[in-house]
């Protein structure tokens, strides 16, 4: 952050603050929207970074702490339950949830070696999915696969950032409300996790990734630390699933499937595993990448006047390929950290 | 009582499936200590692989009796090249890279063939009916011809890899290579070949799987791969990773216990839980493993060479 200067700050600070305007004015609402659930999507890949990037454990369920924040909010937030709690109560019980189930998931299998761990969370997050598509009976918890409808628009107090304000006589329209919501928590996900990686706590996880055996003869309580890794990556899963419920209105089984576990894995991977930037880059390329597709599937209907490839099937394909080759040509990722390239070089 | 023999011969047919799979998982692990994720969408392949030959060959006109065991061994064919593929392409240069790169490639790989399987085939489920009516029925438990044919099928391949393994010269060298790459190398042994091998052999074993899987039910889809080859990754630790009589115990044990857990929750919960939590029991039965008795029922090797 040292060889950053003042003046990059501020001009990287005004363009953010801008971003949505210029995306309203050029490319109409819907491309703000989808810079909305890209934020949600580098939220998330800062959570699993902290988990496979620094702590070096692969984690194949991730979603399933996203799905847990996203009920949370759901059920404290909606007619379900007839419950309408201020976010500042909704957002942190979702985020300590996630983390509690975290810990849950955590206690037994990280003692485990890294490949069986990820086998284990990968049943769990199917397990929560498996839960949540069927609590509908004997009591009616999720509602099952119909999913929770009516969810309230994100709030603080009687400011609803659900609805169209005007402010100076700028219109200002939801999109673009949650917008500046969740550019701050991303902002402060990453100071956070910036700060993370250089702590005490940060080198102690780099150890343990680098070699287990060695860490733990230093005196590390590696099990506690790989708790501490899992918790923290499952609050943010939880703080930003509780953002996408209000922000979506709607939450139902189908958002939480494996499928996006591994496409926020891609996110991290692609970005580069342990670097916080690299991770946002990921993330963002994948995030905005789908609706790049959806222009080249109407290429594609309008050049042979039918659908040759699936848009959704090509992006998975390119997803899977792209997982591969990054590992045989580019294991640190697209933007790797220096330290991180050192490591692997020196391997 | 009739319920509960009913449910162990679904759970053993079921079973062997799952013990045919888990073999290839394990030969894997034994050999490089790597998961082979794709392995469950070998499975898929060879069955999408099947059927459509059996369609095709039986367009052509050629009795189902000859049309089905030449499509199997068209679909071993195109399943054994692909496995051989991916070892050589995906996996081969990453034997001294960390830990994570082949799991994450392995991960990437099964996206690939899932992809590449929904274009072929498309996302629909395929339809795939052997003409076989007659059932026996042995004082209420239903057999059907297809369970014998999946269970006696299956006990006959894990029989003949037994056989090739403890006897031949390549199960000398698989072992060997199982033991220690590095001084099975120094007395000769190419173990290159040996892993690709085991491969190929694995998904030999993954074809037949799967057309035993689209037989039993009936359908085939792109997806049909993942959970199978999940339940099938737990049959190998239940029975212990490495170790092939394990693999197959570990898949016939699992099967029985997931179809009498079908069969049963719903009466021991009072109708509080039913069977749509069928698939949770193979996830719990891999976990309880895991933190209980990591080592499997008959995997011998504890703790992680340092």
């Amino acid at each position: 952050m040292k060889g950053v200067s003042c003046r990059w700050l501020v001009l990287g600070g005004a363009a953010l603050i801008l971003l949505p305007f210029a995306l309203e004015l050029l490319l109409g609402n819907g491309w703000v929207r989808i810079v909305d659930f890209a934020l949600l999507y580098v939220l998330l890949a800062l959570g699993l970074n902290i988990v496979v990037g620094y702590a070096g454990l692969l984690d194949l369920g991730y979603v399933a702490f996203f799905a847990v924040g996203a009920y949370v909010y759901a059920l404290l937030n909606s007619p379900q339950w007839g419950l309408h709690w201020p976010i500042w109560i909704a957002l942190p019980a979702g985020a300590l949830l996630a983390a509690c189930f975290g810990v849950l998931l955590g206690a037994p299998t990280l003692k485990l070696r890294g490949d069986y761990l990820a086998i284990v969370t990968l049943g769990f997050g199917e397990i929560i999915r498996i839960f949540l598509n069927n609590l509908d009976s004997p009591i009616n918890i999720t509602n099952g696969p119909q999913g929770i409808e009516l969810i309230d628009s994100l709030h603080f107090g009687s400011l609803s950032l659900g609805q169209m304000h005007h402010v100076l006589g700028l219109r200002i329209p939801a999109v673009v409300n949650v917008y500046y919501l969740f550019l701050v928590v991303v902002v402060l996900g990453m100071v956070f996790s910036h700060r993370l990686e250089r702590s005490r706590i940060g080198r102690a996880w780099a150890a343990i990734r680098e070699d287990e055996v060695a860490a733990a003869s230093m005196g590390l309580n590696t099990r506690n630390l790989k708790l501490l890794a899992f918790a923290m990556g499952a609050s943010f899963g939880g703080l930003s699933g509780g953002l996408f419920a209000g922000f979506q209105g709607f939450v139902s089984p189908e958002s939480f499937t494996l499928q996006e576990s591994v496409m926020i894995l891609c996110m991290v991977v692609l970005g580069g595993m342990g670097h916080i930037a690299g991770v946002v880059l990921g993330a963002m390329l994948l995030a905005i990448l789908p609706e790049a597709l959806r222009a080249a599937g109407d290429w594609e209907q309008m050049v042979f006047g039918r659908i040759w490839v699936d848009p959704s099937n090509l992006r998975l394909l390119l997803f899977g390929m792209a997982l591969v080759l990054m590992m045989l040509r580019r294991p640190g990722g697209l933007w790797p950290s220096n330290a991180r390239r050192n490591e692997l070089q020196g391997q | 009582m009739a319920t509960f023999f009913q449910q162990l011969v679904n759970g053993l047919t079921l079973g062997s499936i799952y013990a045919l799979v888990a073999l290839g998982y394990t030969m894997v692990y034994g050999i490089m200590e790597l998961i082979n994720f794709a392995h469950g969408d070998m499975v898929m392949v060879g069955a999408l692989v099947t059927l459509s030959l059996t369609h095709v060959l039986a367009g052509l006109g050629v009795p189902l009796a000859l049309a089905l065991p030449l499509s199997l061994l068209g679909a071993m064919a195109v399943c054994m090249a692909l496995g051989w593929l991916i070892e050589r392409v995906a996996y081969r240069p990453l034997r001294r890279a960390p830990r994570l790169a082949p799991l994450i490639t392995a991960i990437g790989l099964s996206m690939v063939i899932e992809q590449v399987a929904a274009l072929l085939w498309g996302r629909g489920y395929l339809t795939f009916s052997l003409p076989v009516s007659r059932v026996w029925n042995l004082g209420g438990v239903v057999v059907t011809p297809i369970q014998t044919g999946v269970l006696g099928l299956s006990l006959l391949l894990m029989w003949g890899l037994l056989w090739l393994v403890r006897k031949t010269s390549l199960g000398r060298a698989m072992r060997a290579t199982a033991q220690n790459p590095e001084v099975a190398r120094l007395m000769g042994v190419d173990t290159d070949q040996v892993i690709s091998m085991t491969f190929v052999l694995g998904s030999a074993l993954a074809a037949v799987a799967g057309l035993m899987v689209v037989a039993y039910y009936g359908i085939g889809n792109y997806t049909m791969g993942f959970m199978l080859g999940l339940k099938a990754f737990t049959a190998a630790v239940l029975g212990g990773i490495g170790s092939l009589a394990g693999a197959m115990w570990g898949g016939l044990l699992l099967g029985v216990v997931e179809a009498l857990g079908a069969g049963y929750i719903g009466d021991v919960t009072g109708g509080l839980f039913g069977s749509n939590y069928k698939d949770v029991f193979a996830f719990l039965v891999l976990i309880g493993v895991l933190i209980f008795h990591p080592q499997g029922l008959l995997g011998g090797r504890a703790g992680e060479k340092v």
